[in-house]
């Protein structure tokens, strides 16, 4: 479990970017973090692995103070997955994912076993082991990038926008894949988004942030959807604007389901 | 026309090849200084240039000081060095490590923050060191730039060892423009810097292939369709 104990952060330069945040992440489940820029939601997630240290409050893993930790040890020990994937561009994407084994003192040989088998774990052909990060597409850098946070075995995985730069047909592959990853690995992810249908998807938690880390609402996507705390949050989900409010209309024969302002969104099934 | 063809001469004559005075012994002295420069210069430059371009701090004192460095008198710094050293090699020595520094310098902390700072990042998140960043990182994606540095330093002080003949002592290929001109022999003039031109060419073709070398088989940033 993950612990956010009265947590604040401001920055040399006097930007407030969390004031005072208190929350509990579930182990293995995802918890989503979702804002507009400037909630502090990424400041949050860095946090874990002291790669933010707080200005006040504590992050506890499992009960233990990060700031008792080694920050080296403590970030080796988590999965770390960002936007733009992050790759090192002069090494291999085989090198890429192995690193993080040679870093924990695995020898050649186990990391690149571990490495072969973690890519093949992501959906990625073994023939772009050998080629080099800027000779993927987008979404298979993405994909390499979760193979190097996986490819420890980490408990927690962190995630900071990891689909923010790929289009939205291989943000929706990318996703559904790391449902079906969650499924069969069971991680503790913090899962950083600005998009509140990604939030919705994947969180089995979804904290909804304002401006400084304020939490908005906290909950299961339908809790909030069924009871949204307040105007903002309505807002922020979609549901002023009707786009979330869903019922069935008969066309040509065929039950249609659509929203407020009479648009399609899908067939119900029987 | 008479100096040229007294030039092409002067190249030709077997004398001018062997000896303490030929070409081959001057050529030799001659790389040699140079050698020993970068290499004083390099071990001076390089470690201060990495931890700025590293750590990022007293960025603006390393611009000031290479851009200061860089418009010292050579020969005025000459005469002073050798005020206190004496006549001999030291004082051209000191003088060349201090007209090698600043690209050495520029190359290593100009090299480092071209290093995209996404990447930096990403290594410090997943649990490098930053040592490991530096070594791994770091240093690996500068070279080009830091090896950019080696060849314009190199260049310069090629250029610009002809000036340790200007004390008395041993000289490389400098003994004969300085000797050349207080007999006004123009061939020995000319063909000292013919040589000495020569010299840098192949340096200057050398550092290209390294520079290249440094690039390995990594693509450029440009992402192909997989």
């Amino acid at each position: 479990m993950i612990e956010y104990r009265s947590i604040g952060k401001t920055f040399a330069d006097g930007t407030e970017a969390v004031g005072d945040f208190s929350l509990q992440l579930p182990s293995r489940t995802t918890t989503v973090f979702v804002g507009s820029s400037g909630c502090g939601k990424t400041t949050l997630l860095r946090m874990v692995n002291r790669m933010v240290d707080p200005s006040h409050g504590q992050v506890l893993i499992d009960d233990v103070d990060v700031a008792t930790r080694n920050k080296v040890e403590l970030r080796r020990s988590i999965g770390y997955v960002m936007q733009e994937a992050g790759l090192l561009p002069h090494r291999k994407v085989i090198d890429n994912v192995a690193l993080m084994m040679r870093l924990k003192g695995a020898s050649k040989k186990e990391a690149r076993d571990r490495a072969h088998e973690v890519l093949e774990t992501v959906g990625l052909d073994s023939s772009l082991a050998n080629r080099y990060p800027a000779q993927l597409s987008g979404g298979q850098q993405q994909r390499v990038g979760v193979a190097r946070g996986l490819v420890t075995d980490p408990n927690i995985l962190l995630m900071d926008e990891p689909f923010g730069a790929v289009d939205p047909i291989v943000r929706d592959e990318l996703q559904q894949e790391l449902l079906r990853l969650q499924r069969e690995l069971d991680k503790t992810i913090v899962f950083v988004t600005h998009d509140i249908d990604e939030a919705f998807l994947l969180g089995d938690q979804v904290v909804i942030l304002k401006k400084g880390g304020e939490i908005a609402q906290v909950g299961s996507p339908a809790d909030i959807l069924a009871k949204p705390a307040n105007d903002f949050v309505s807002s922020f989900i979609g549901l002023d604007k009707g786009r979330r409010t869903l019922h069935v209309e008969e066309r040509n024969g065929t039950r249609i389901v659509v929203d407020e302002s009479g648009k399609a969104t899908g067939v119900l099934a029987e | 026309m008479s100096v040229l063809n007294d030039t092409v001469d002067w190249l030709g004559d077997s004398a001018n090849w062997s000896g303490d005075d030929g070409i081959p012994h001057r050529l030799a002295q001659h790389l040699d200084y140079t050698a020993l420069t970068v290499v004083i210069a390099a071990a001076i430059a390089i470690p201060i240039g990495l931890w700025v371009g590293h750590t990022g701090r007293l960025r603006g004192l390393a611009v000031i000081s290479t851009g200061a460095l860089r418009a010292l008198p050579t020969l005025g710094v000459l005469a002073y060095a050798s005020l206190f050293s004496g006549i001999g090699i030291k004082p051209a020595i000191f003088t060349l490590v201090l007209l090698a520094i600043p690209p050495l310098l520029a190359g290593a902390y100009a090299g480092l923050e071209s290093v995209n700072r996404q990447t930096i990042d990403a290594a410090r998140a997943i649990g490098m060191t930053e040592w490991q960043i530096l070594r791994k990182v770091e240093v690996p994606l500068a070279l080009p730039l830091i090896i950019g540095g080696f060849r314009s330093a190199t260049l310069q002080v090629v250029a610009t060892a002809t000036v340790a003949a200007y004390i008395p002592g041993p000289g490389g290929l400098g003994r004969y423009l300085i000797d050349g001109l207080a007999v006004s022999d123009y061939a020995r003039i000319v063909g000292g810097s013919v040589v000495v031109i020569a010299l840098a060419l192949v340096l200057d073709g050398l550092f290209v292939i390294l520079q290249r070398v440094a690039l390995g088989s990594r693509p450029s940033r440009t992402p192909t369709v997989a």
